[in-house]
């Protein structure tokens, strides 16, 4: 990716942007690049073959999906703590369609219906930080309890069964994955990121995002429209933690109201190891994917290393708090 | 050293501080003696601020001496300077909310035994305390939070008699008490003096000061400007040391006409005199720090919901958001620019092009290129120092970032400027381009390229329409300088608005003090 942009170089305009793009994702990538060095070293080239390639990209698919809608709560100076449940309702009612209609049109339905739900979950949690004023941590705090309490009470407390369609096969693996065949969930997360990176970037929507995060009052005074902006970004990370959902459910085959218990803080990390900062203003799709490669990278490369999981979250814990403070030295 | 009566307890000699290029302190004496109420006054940026921090150990003095009760005085922080016996009661009051009475006044000197707080003893200094300032009415176990500013302040120089102060330093006591709250005040400062503290007695209100201070001592643009007894001077005598110089020439005035009415506000306060901005003309608001400005200007452009009275911008009557007052044709400057008037993190073009992003691409897309031209071309305009648009807005100097601000309202190209104290805390040379900016702008030649530039003629805007600016400033040289019209603003109530020619900076400081001119 650096080279790429020392291509765009020559021309001194596209240089100044493209500094001010990427400055902040220099410390993730390079981070990136050495963790995925130590455990290629540690393992061997087969660490970078294709299937393992793409085992990774899978294992990582749900929070890459939740964490872009993270990253856009957190450069709002927002926080949503309940997008694991999110994903555990968008399976339960994913499974409660399916049962209803299992053709091809009903699976359709079925994911409409659980990205909505997410929407809605998130619609919740915008209207109760923009009308009661209260700090988005408890705020959804309580909605992570309230919405895996709906996603609990929806399914009867069970693990619904559901009939075989085509979301199942969102992240079936493509046996190796010959050149670019790689499962249609990975390309769904590509291009959600693109859509994201450049709503981020490049639309009005996204910078008042970066305005209200760096400086609401600033973005007040500049008739920034705060409340339904927030509403907006609560709205897209709900439906997106939902997408993530379908993943999940493409995974398990099964609608379970119990899973993703805590995912919200892996998604978290990848936003703050990406360089996201939860004082808001910061943040990119670009730093957070790379924040949840790292994880990803670590964690099967501990399970394939032999290493026990032991190791494993002593080494993610210690990056999150190495690559914050990092960052706030650089910054300094 | 025994201590005569009159003798100086706290003196200070060619007391000096620099910041950066600013003189804030050049060679300032002052002196209170023991039972002596003596008070600082000044203008704003007079320096009266730099004084009682380096006073109060906030700030070290760069050169000068000072000494309290005859020996060498350089507290380190101000806890130190507390121990010694210097006590700061501040506007804005440091206590502990949440936490009792006796809980504050104790504060920092708990009695403890064996890392044990000691609540008897904590109520009986308490008691002590509040008995000594005639309060004994407070009780030691009410919440602070819970009192009335007035209570709270008495909570406050409670804490500071228990603590053994020797020199009580008062910043504006009164602007936040009601009429028998200041009375009563008065006659605790009184008692005080007559058990042989020392107090500084810091107001704007130069009525009060004639009051209550036995000296006074002047301050002008960092030195001393005079000072003396108050017994055998008069109010008009201290505003006139106050103000000191005439206008130099920092300011441009091109021929005005003032066009219809753009801007009228009436009957927000009880007595308050309407005020209409007309096209073309600059109306000034002059008053005293806390006087209300902000919360008038705040209120016109919708940061805060209108209480009382009327407002009306163009055609529009109802009450708007900022958003919409935007869209209306009116743009704000904040006068908190770190915490409001821009985003430090976000850079240059960013910070410029915030509040109108919309003809930046197609449909809420948003050009880099295209914001990089537009913050190119007031950047040019106004010459702002800086290496690039995309540079942080808070890597620029404060006269810089201030035109950053400033260029918001340009590239929008509102029709009403509210600026809210434009140049305080800028250097000289970028007032001088703000002062010559705004009557640009409102003789209409305002948007008008100094040498036209290639491909930038598509934006090309205010040029040939003017506009009108209404302007907050505590500094009124500049008031006198740029405006067409000033009105005073004092204690909530807004005066008439009289032609600048029927002002001077003494009678706009009468005014502002509530002090009726005679």
């Amino acid at each position: 990716m650096d080279r790429a942009l020392a291509a765009d170089g020559s021309v001194g305009n596209a240089r100044v942007v493209a500094a001010r793009r990427f400055a902040d994702e220099r410390g993730v990538l390079l981070g990136l690049a050495v963790v995925a060095l130590v455990f290629g070293a540690l393992i061997g080239p087969q660490f970078f073959s294709a299937g393992n390639l793409e085992l990774m990209a899978r294992q990582t698919v749900i929070v890459c999906v939740a964490a872009l809608g993270m990253t856009m709560v957190v450069v709002s100076g927002g926080i949503d703590l309940s997008v694991g449940s999110v994903v555990a309702l968008s399976t339960v009612v994913t499974a409660v369609v399916l049962r209803h209609e299992s053709s091809a049109a009903g699976a359709l339905g079925a994911a409409l219906a659980a990205v909505a739900a997410g929407a809605l979950c998130g619609v919740l949690n915008g209207v109760l930080v923009t009308q009661l004023r209260v700090v988005p941590f408890i705020v959804t705090l309580g909605t992570m309890l309230l919405v895996r309490g709906a996603a609990k009470g929806l399914s009867d407390e069970r693990r619904l069964e559901a009939p075989a369609t085509w979301l199942n096969d969102l992240l079936r693996t493509t046996q190796g994955g010959r050149g670019l065949f790689v499962p249609s969930g990975i390309w769904i997360t590509a291009a959600l990121a693109v859509a994201v990176a450049f709503t981020l970037q490049y639309t009005r929507f996204g910078r008042h995002l970066f305005a209200i995060g760096s400086s609401e009052r600033t973005a007040r005074l500049c008739g920034v429209r705060i409340t339904r902006t927030k509403i907006a970004v609560y709205t897209i990370a709900g439906a997106l933690a939902a997408t993530a959902g379908l993943m999940a459910f493409s995974k398990l085959s099964v609608g379970d109201p119990t899973v993703a218990n805590g995912l919200e803080l892996d998604v978290i990390a990848a936003v703050i190891i990406g360089g996201g900062s939860l004082l808001g203003g910061k943040g990119s799709v670009v730093g957070t994917i790379a924040g949840a490669a790292i994880m990803a990278i670590i964690q099967i490369g501990c399970s394939q290393q032999g290493l026990p999981n032991w190791v494993q979250q002593i080494v993610t814990g210690t990056i999150i708090v190495f690559a914050v403070a990092l960052d706030r030295w650089r910054s300094r | 050293m025994a201590e005569a009566v009159g003798a100086p307890r706290f003196e200070m000699r060619g007391v000096g501080k620099t910041f950066g290029a600013t003189v804030a302190l050049d060679g300032v004496d002052f002196a209170v003696a023991s039972g002596e109420v003596c008070a600082l006054v000044g203008q704003n940026g007079a320096g009266k601020s730099t004084l009682m921090a380096i006073l109060a150990g906030a700030l070290a003095p760069d050169r000068g001496e000072m000494r309290l009760l005859g020996d060498p005085y350089r507290p380190r922080d101000p806890l130190d300077a507390r121990r010694a016996g210097v006590a700061m009661i501040y506007q804005e009051l440091s206590l502990a909310p949440h936490l009792s009475v006796m809980e504050n006044i104790v504060l920092g000197v708990e009695p403890v035994r064996r890392g044990l707080v000691l609540r008897d003893r904590m109520r009986e200094t308490a008691e002590r305390a509040l008995e000594e300032l005639g309060h004994a009415d407070i009780s030691p176990d009410a919440i602070v939070g819970g009192l009335s500013p007035a209570a709270q302040q008495l909570v406050e120089i409670a804490r500071a008699l228990a603590s053994g102060c020797r020199v009580l330093v008062l910043d504006e006591p009164t602007s936040s008490l009601g009429h028998a709250d200041v009375r009563a005040l008065f006659e605790l400062i009184a008692r005080l003096k007559t058990r042989g503290l020392a107090i500084v007695y810091i107001s704007h209100f130069i009525e009060e000061v004639m009051a209550i201070a036995d000296r006074f001592v002047v301050l002008r643009d960092g030195r001393n400007a005079g000072g003396g007894a108050i017994a055998g001077t008069s109010a008009g005598a201290i505003v006139s040391l106050m103000v000191g110089r005439g206008l130099d020439d920092l300011y441009h005035r091109g021929a005005r006409i003032a066009g219809e009415a753009v801007v009228t506000i009436e009957d927000v306060a009880p007595g308050s005199a309407p005020l209409t901005l007309r096209r073309g003309e600059v109306v000034g608001i002059a008053g005293l720090v806390g006087a209300g400005r902000t919360r008038l200007m705040r209120t016109l452009f919708g940061l805060e919901p209108v209480k009382r009275g009327r407002i009306t911008v163009g055609v529009y009557s109802a009450p708007a958001s900022p958003h919409e007052r935007w869209q209306q044709g009116m743009g704000m400057l904040s006068e908190d620019r770190a915490g409001e008037g821009l985003a430090a993190g976000l850079s240059v073009a960013d910070n410029m092009t915030l509040s109108k992003l919309a003809p930046l691409g197609p449909a809420g897309v948003v050009l880099p290129s295209k914001q990089e031209t537009a913050a190119r071309r007031w950047i040019d305009r106004l010459d702002i120092r800086c290496g690039h648009p995309w540079q942080k807005v808070h890597e620029l100097s404060g006269g810089n970032q201030q035109k950053v601000a400033v260029a918001r309202l340009l590239y929008h190209d509102v029709d009403v400027l509210v600026l809210d104290e434009p140049t305080r805390g800028i250097d000289v040379a970028s007032k001088a381009q703000i002062y010559r900016l705004v009557d640009e702008l409102v003789c209409g030649s305002g948007g008008s390229e100094r040498a036209a530039l290639p491909g930038a003629d598509a934006e090309r805007s205010c040029q040939g329409r003017r506009k009108s600016v209404l302007l907050v400033s505590s500094y009124l040289p500049e008031l006198l300088g740029v405006c067409d019209r000033i009105a005073v603003m004092s204690r909530g109530r807004l005066g008439p608005a009289r032609p600048v020619e029927e002002w001077t900076e003494h009678s706009l400081l009468m005014e502002a003090s509530g002090t009726r001119a005679s």
